[in-house]
């Protein structure tokens, strides 16, 4: 199969991570989803909003709380294809953060871009 | 018109697990197909047959069950997050199945729509 008719058949899924890692299971398990998906040949994005942006925070140290520390995974991102990662500009900027604490290389978008990124989306998966 | 249910809530915690069942028999009274309800995060907990709700509320494990074994609806629940939550074969309720996320991402791309239950 070509590229471009891989291009057709793909669907466009968003995987939407809101909360912040450890605290819940939610990050972990849809990391986990995404990562799956990955392996499927889709058109993934994968976006960081409210507390989710904690998600990316680089030098995640969770051994106090003797919780596994999932978030490592996020680097294996880039090898299952998923390259399209963007953070929300007001969540992170109300946390106080910015690009360079983040441990990924990501695209800063503001709530409009978002906003037009979700209707573009085929499927869009929460956690 | 096909749609994929995706429920992230466990049951009698959240409204969502009872949401979703609504949508999925409102969905197909009204002529549509559902491709696939696939249970992920607590939503595994629906699938848990040895739930036992008061006697006077609805039990939405065998409500869910009864969709899956009297009405044919494919009821997925994904292995990983039932593992970690102790939902496996020997407890799984009656009209359920057991496994992997690629039937999550198969069913997306095999449905026109997915709707998500949850927070």
């Amino acid at each position: 199969m070509s590229d471009t008719e891989d291009d057709a058949s793909a669907k466009k899924f968003m995987f939407l991570t809101r909360k912040a890692p450890h605290g819940t299971i939610y990050a972990h398990e849809i990391l986990e989803a995404m990562l799956i998906c990955g392996a499927y040949e889709q058109d993934i994005t994968a976006l960081f909003i409210d507390d989710g942006v904690y998600c990316l925070k680089k030098g995640q140290d969770t051994k106090a709380i003797n919780i596994k520390n999932f978030a490592k995974a996020y680097g294996a991102m880039d090898g299952y294809d998923i390259e399209k990662v963007y953070v929300d500009k007001s969540s992170m900027e109300a946390r106080g953060l910015t690009p360079k604490d983040l441990m990924l290389d990501v695209e800063v978008k503001t709530a409009e871009e978002i906003g037009r990124l979700m209707e573009e989306q085929d499927v869009i998966i929460t956690g | 018109m096909k749609f994929t249910v995706i429920v992230n809530e466990g049951p009698f915690i959240h409204q969502a697990a009872d949401s979703a069942y609504h949508f999925v028999n409102a969905a197909l009274a009204k002529g549509h197909e559902i491709e696939r309800v696939f249970f992920y995060y607590d939503g595994v907990k629906n699938a848990n047959k040895v739930s036992e709700p008061q006697s006077d509320d609805r039990d939405i494990v065998k409500l869910w069950g009864k969709l899956g074994s009297e009405k044919g609806v494919d009821l997925v629940v994904c292995v990983a997050a039932a593992l970690r939550r102790g939902v496996k074969q020997e407890n799984l309720a009656e009209g359920f199945r057991i496994s992997g996320l690629g039937q999550l991402m198969q069913a997306c791309m095999d449905s026109d729509r997915t709707i998500v239950f949850g927070d």
